[in-house]
């Protein structure tokens, strides 16, 4: 969308500015002394007035050769090329307008004497254009910096909501209620494993108190995070759940999103361990390669299961949520292989807490 | 066997998590009239308990590994009383339509699970008067209470007291026969009790396509269709098995062809 053309208000601003330009033609046209005050202002005015229009024109090629993505000759041949089929109209319509003029007894000889003129109209003509060359790239600069103050607005909002929706599915009710008839049967039979399941439960809970709000907690609470939701979970399903770790200890201190991976085994139980009969194990490999953190979370599971949609939405949201972050510095995955289901998360490892 | 045993309710008690098994048997120590018959700990073992045993009720968990509990419920037949025991409490509605006893949200509370345990023993003796009333089968009606839109990818199948899931992709088509229903898949014969109309409402349209009053084909085995006869048509399988098509069938065959 052309910035001037076809808005009125901007159209009249745009030729209001050129006024002072035909002002200048007019006193340059005079300082050649090949033709009069009164003469160089007939002439300068229109001009400029044709030529605001064909200026308009420099827009496009600008749009097509944005300044960081063209190479210089590209540049050059194109605004070259521009200023010279500009000016040559302008020269044309000058005579044009020159004939004309000459008709009449005020300016007879005008176009005679125009022609000692051509070369700094050229020159003009070859200013003005790149002028509003210049002008168009400014512009463009102007819109790019809005834009990515926008896509950045949008960045943060997308990451604020994926945060809620995470914590959101944290306070997952169906697993609490299942806790509790857990807990509620140990009192009968195993009162001091009930009063330790409620711990672990009330520890769980309070760490993900307040983590919505963070931008970034250590890996090692994220993982303690882990371990305190598989504590929970191990007494529900005895045997059915096992376990395997692999963290690189150079991680541990390292900055991630908070609630990223604890969503992650939570699935891995829930749509993995809860559908086999004999149960699974859940694998958890953190490594620490070149600045980038290398996560992956592996689980079996029963192929043959229907597929159940919130697993979808669980991986949707950490897919998002990396991307919003880290743009394409992130890599994700997730693919079923055979008996095994792998997400396999890479990042960069952050040492210090991000500037919200 | 005792007069005094003979009136005992006997009870099944199916959840995947043995500790949810524990409440319901500490629910039901004190009543005496009651007896665990059997303790199950997913759907394979409650089919085959309930085949073997015939419990007069079932405590039955919803989300269960394999086999969920309305899949169980439609392998069962006959049906014992039924009481859902689950932590979702969005499957009240269909275990409404699946006429089932009452439905217990985890975690239990004793009141109510003393006030479902009322409601059985009033069900139980309502249906000990009313024996010769055919009931509708809870197997049928499980089948066929289903959400709507929402098409089965598997069907499970009782054999005896072994559960066969078929998966959809690998059934060949459908054949009723009265009550039943035969389901081909892969050369062999399933015969499951269901009606024709309920299992082709089950069965993905796009997918699935009802030829005849008492044929569906699955749209990827029909190798090809032929006349037949002057004014009928037969569909050729790939492995040259040969289903009559109706003239509706047919219709319906040529607008989804046409597509």
């Amino acid at each position: 969308m052309h910035p001037i053309l076809g808005q009125f208000r901007r159209m009249v601003l745009y030729l209001v500015a050129w006024i002072p330009l035909a002002a200048l033609l007019a006193f340059l046209l005079d300082t050649t002394h090949a033709i009069g005050l009164r003469e160089s202002l007939a002439l300068a005015f229109p001009l400029c007035f044709v030529y605001a229009f064909v200026c308009l024109s420099a827009w496009y090629p600008c749009r097509v050769t944005p300044l960081e993505h063209t190479n210089l000759s590209k540049f050059l041949v194109t605004h070259l090329s521009g200023a010279v089929v500009a000016t040559a109209l302008w020269i044309l319509a000058g005579r044009l307008l020159v004939i004309e003029l000459a008709e009449s007894s005020s300016f007879r000889g005008l176009d005679h004497r125009y022609t000692a003129e051509i070369p700094l109209l050229v020159g003009t003509g070859i200013l003005f254009y790149l002028l509003s060359v210049a002008f168009y790239y400014i512009l463009l600069g102007i819109e790019a910096s809005r834009d990515a103050e926008a896509r950045l607005l949008q960045a943060s909002m997308l990451a604020r909501e994926a945060e809620l929706r995470a914590l959101k599915a944290q306070v997952n009710p169906h697993f609490l209620f299942n806790s509790l008839n857990s807990i509620s049967a140990l009192t009968g039979s195993d009162p001091s494993k009930a009063r330790e399941m409620c711990i672990l439960l009330g520890d769980f809970l309070r760490r993900t108190l307040g983590l919505g709000e963070k931008t970034a907690i250590p890996l090692s609470d994220e993982l303690s995070l882990i371990h305190a939701f598989l504590a929970v979970e191990k007494i529900r399903f005895g045997a059915r759940l096992n376990m395997v770790e692999n963290v690189d200890p150079g991680a541990l201190n390292m900055n991630i999103p908070p609630l990223l991976l604890q969503p992650l085994v939570e699935n891995a139980v829930a749509h993995g361990i809860a559908n086999l009969i004999d149960g699974g194990c859940i694998r958890l490999d953190v490594a620490l390669r070149d600045g980038d953190l290398s996560i992956l979370v592996e689980n079996t599971f029963d192929p043959e299961a229907p597929l159940r949609r919130r697993n979808g939405v669980g991986l949707a949201n950490v897919r998002q949520r990396l991307e919003a972050r880290y743009g394409n510095r992130a890599k994700f995955g997730a693919e079923a292989a055979g008996t095994s289901f792998r997400v396999a998360l890479e990042f960069p490892a952050e040492r210090e807490a991000r500037l919200p | 066997m005792s007069a005094e045993a003979a009136r005992k309710v006997r009870a099944a008690i199916v959840d995947d998590e043995d500790l949810a098994r524990q409440v319901l048997r500490e629910y039901l120590t004190p009543h005496s009239d009651i007896e665990i018959v059997a303790e199950c700990a997913n759907g394979f073992e409650a089919v085959k308990a309930v085949a073997e045993l015939k419990p007069d009720l079932v405590f039955l968990d919803i989300q269960m590994p394999k086999l969920d509990g309305f899949e169980v419920l439609e392998l069962l037949d006959p049906s014992p009383a039924i009481i859902f025991v689950t932590a979702h409490d969005n499957h009240a509605i269909r275990a409404f339509e699946v006429h089932a006893v009452d439905y217990l949200l985890k975690p239990v509370g004793v009141d109510r699970f003393e006030a479902a345990l009322a409601r059985v023993k009033e069900r139980l003796a309502a249906n000990a008067a009313n024996q010769s009333q055919p009931r509708a089968s809870a197997a049928e009606l499980a089948a066929a209470a289903r959400q709507p839109a929402q098409y089965v990818d598997r069907i499970p199948v009782r054999e005896g007291t072994s559960v066969v899931i078929i998966p959809a992709a690998k059934l060949d088509y459908v054949e009723a026969q009265d009550d039943y229903v035969a389901l081909v898949s892969q050369g062999k014969k399933h015969l499951k009790q269901q009606t024709i109309s309920s299992i082709e409402a089950a069965l993905d349209p796009s997918r699935f396509l009802r030829i005849h009053r008492s044929y569906i084909v699955n749209l990827e085995r029909v190798a090809r269709v032929e006349p037949y006869g002057k004014d009928s048509y037969v569909a050729v399988l790939a492995d040259r098995v040969q289903l009559p098509v109706s003239r509706a069938g047919y219709s319906r065959l040529r607008a989804f062809l046409d597509r």
